[in-house]
């Protein structure tokens, strides 16, 4: 339960970072929280042959909440974005999934984007960033590019981004106008990955029937997915709407694989389950947001 | 930039300022326990799971299994032994998780104990003291750590029992001098 050797540089520039990566070739990884890559390094899942350590460079530990959506910097903490009421006004997503992430110690020092970049299909950040409809900045030798979540995931731990690059930061939309949110899992312990989760998005017409509902899931598939599922519930109003038909609805388009924590339909049923529960919530709040406007 | 596989580090740890040369793969916990001596750090897991080996890292409860300590030069480090503090005629006081602890019985085998006392204790710091606790904030206090022959009973009782020590404490603290002399 040791790393194996590798070498560590600390740079202290974006430049000077993607250089050593350039230099380091292949075996260089990019280490921020290190709370998903340590583990990975000490049970020798990964044995990159350098680390590169991005903790020292200058102005990435920020969140900037605008009236278009949240920016969080590569190395702001989840306990960072938890703590910020700014960013939950904006998003009301980012503090409701970083309170389901890990324990308060993790949270303390595992980074939001950091989580992205590893693209773990039970994270909850990555599922936020896919239901936000968010957005990446990385850098390479070539310049900035902005990556949408749709191109940035491409399989379990695997992003479209290969070689030299470092995820500068990630930006979550705000919630639009008459909308609602909720998050929920279930862990076997609180903080544990999720066995299942869900996170939702209800928007609400002009008069307070509900015109789309989205939502996307942990541990459930390969790649964070976003289900529509506004037909089962489309001009109802949300004190009586079918949340459980919308639950059934997602039931049948999420294909879950089962594993020792749980079966494939005991997921497909926590699918259903969460997602009528959510829905419920979140349209409560879309009416309240509503009524508060 | 060149990769190194040695590293010079300077950390405070429990206020003491320490230096040392470590390989770049160690964990934290590898240097608390075998550069520095300071075995009151236990490693489980070490994957970050159980949370014995959690210390503070400039005040907040870090495992020190999922950092490396190269990554801590210049960093302010409290592990379980820097819990307590001197009471300036030779012995220690406890902080007052510590006598919970001891008061509740939240201890068997003591395995886990430092995770749990350095994560309860600053959680217990950084809270208002005159506000009773609630059981959902016990229950965040305790959740990120296992223990497996105490049982969570006992722990969460010493959480209450700290917490309710702190509060007297704070009581106390704010009285008018008057009040204190009355009190007395």
């Amino acid at each position: 339960m040791k790393p194996a050797p590798f070498g560590y540089a600390d740079p202290t520039s974006v430049d000077e970072a993607l250089e050593v990566l350039t230099a380091e070739g292949e075996g260089a990884k990019v280490l921020a929280g290190g709370q998903s890559l340590l583990p990975l390094l000490s049970m020798r899942l990964a044995a990159p042959t350098t680390l590169v350590d991005i903790n020292r460079l200058p102005g990435l530990d920020r969140i900037s909440a605008g009236t278009d959506g949240v920016r969080v910097g590569a190395l702001v903490r989840h306990a960072q974005l938890l703590a910020s009421a700014e960013a939950s006004a904006v998003q009301p997503l980012l503090g409701r999934a970083t309170a389901n992430v890990a324990h308060p110690a993790i949270r303390n020092r595992g980074t939001t984007v950091g989580s992205i970049a590893h693209a773990d299909p039970s994270g909850e950040m990555t599922a936020v960033l896919a239901l936000t409809d968010g957005s990446v900045t990385v850098a390479t030798a070539g310049g900035r590019s902005v990556i949408g979540w749709r191109d940035f995931f491409v399989g379990p731990l695997e992003t479209s981004v290969h070689g030299a690059a470092v995820v500068l930061d990630a930006f979550f939309p705000a919630l639009p106008d008459r909308s609602g949110t909720a998050f929920a899992e279930i862990a076997r312990r609180k903080g544990d990955y999720a066995v299942c989760g869900a996170g939702v998005v209800v928007t609400l017409d002009e008069d307070g029937r509900v015109a789309a509902a989205r939502a996307a899931y942990l541990s459930v598939g390969l790649v964070p997915e976003v289900h529509d599922l506004t037909e089962a519930v489309v001009g109802q109003s949300v004190r009586d709407a079918d949340w459980t038909a919308a639950g059934e609805l997602a039931r049948g388009l999420v294909d879950p694989d089962g594993d020792l924590h749980a079966s494939a339909d005991y997921r497909r049923l926590l699918v259903a389950t969460l997602t009528a529960r959510t829905l419920a919530d979140a349209g409560v709040e879309a009416l309240a947001r509503m009524e508060a406007a | 930039m060149t990769a190194d596989l040695e590293r010079a580090i300077s950390v405070v740890i429990n206020g003491v300022p320490r230096g040392a040369t470590v390989p770049v793969r160690w964990l934290l916990s590898d240097a608390l326990r075998h550069e520095f001596g300071l075995t009151g750090t236990h490693v489980g897991c070490e994957h970050g799971v159980c949370g014995s080996c959690t210390v503070l890292v400039d005040g907040e409860p870090t495992r020190s299994c999922l950092v490396l300590a190269v990554q801590m030069d210049g960093h302010d480090i409290t592990t379980v032994e820097g819990l307590s503090r001197p009471d300036h005629q030779g012995g220690q006081v406890l902080h007052p998780i510590q006598e919970a602890f001891r008061e509740c019985h939240a201890l068997q085998c003591g395995f886990c104990t430092p995770g749990f006392l350095t994560t309860i204790a600053a959680g217990l710091d950084a809270r208002d003291p005159s506000v009773e606790i609630s059981d959902d904030e016990v229950d965040e206090l305790v959740g990120g750590n296992l223990c497996r022959c105490t049982g969570y009973a006992n722990i969460k009782k010493a959480c209450r029992h700290a917490a309710a020590q702190m509060r007297e404490g704070a009581k106390v603290a704010t009285l008018a001098p008057e009040d204190e002399e009355l009190a007395r």
